[in-house]
């Protein structure tokens, strides 16, 4: 049992490492602060939560695990808060969203 | 091995931590070169919001591997950091008068 608990627990550790780098990837690739929050905050809470939620699964002693959930339920509650905010507060700035616009060639069309 | 490990991990979790480790490492790198390059206010603050999200995975990574509990306890009051500072950020750009000259820039 507690071996296919600890496989479970790895895949899930693979799983949101890879997620967590796919985040920082998006926000240096993307074209726009909206597009990288998009990035940013969905890849990067669901690559958290599952490094957190394995943890979770192996932690043993009932401290580590509600830890581990405490962790988990404020990240999730909090992300999606924090982006909005970011995201408003730019577009009252003054920062136009990208979009793409037609090269020098195209324009005389 | 990047991380020392305590010696009653089976060898799955070894190199699944070891896997994770790396990734984050490699996102920490990337982040942080979006934290000094970020053309905007904006685009720093979130770039700081990912760079604390990583490092509380990290903690929890370390918490995991070494199974000291301490480091459990610094990511959870990382994360509660986080989001106030994340909240001060918006505030602070909401606020600022010169900020809309900055941001077109």
């Amino acid at each position: 049992m507690t071996g296919v608990l600890e496989g479970v627990a790895a895949v899930l550790l693979v799983l949101g490492g890879f997620l967590a780098f796919a985040a920082a990837l998006g926000l240096v690739r993307m074209q726009d602060v909206y597009i990288r929050m998009h990035a940013s905050t969905k890849a990067g809470t669901l690559g958290v939560g599952l490094i957190v939620l394995s943890l979770v699964l192996v932690g043993g002693e009932s401290s580590v695990v509600g830890k581990g959930l405490a962790i988990f339920a404020f990240i999730v509650l909090t992300a999606p808060i924090g982006a909005h905010l970011i995201g408003r507060s730019a577009y009252r700035c003054g920062i136009r969203p990208w979009s793409h616009r037609p090269s020098k060639e195209d324009s005389s069309r | 091995m990047i991380i020392e490990h305590r010696h009653d991990l089976t060898w799955m979790m070894q190199v699944a931590i070891d896997i994770a480790a790396l990734f984050i490492i490699a996102g920490l790198v990337l982040t942080t070169v979006r934290l000094i390059r970020g053309p905007t206010l904006p685009d720093r603050v979130v770039a700081l919001d990912l760079l604390t999200m990583l490092l509380v995975a990290f903690l929890t990574l370390f918490a995991l591997a070494t199974g000291v509990n301490a480091y459990l306890d610094a990511a959870v009051v990382l994360a509660l950091v986080a989001f106030l500072a994340t909240v001060a950020f918006a505030r602070f750009i909401d606020r600022s008068p010169q900020s809309k000259e900055d941001a077109t820039k």
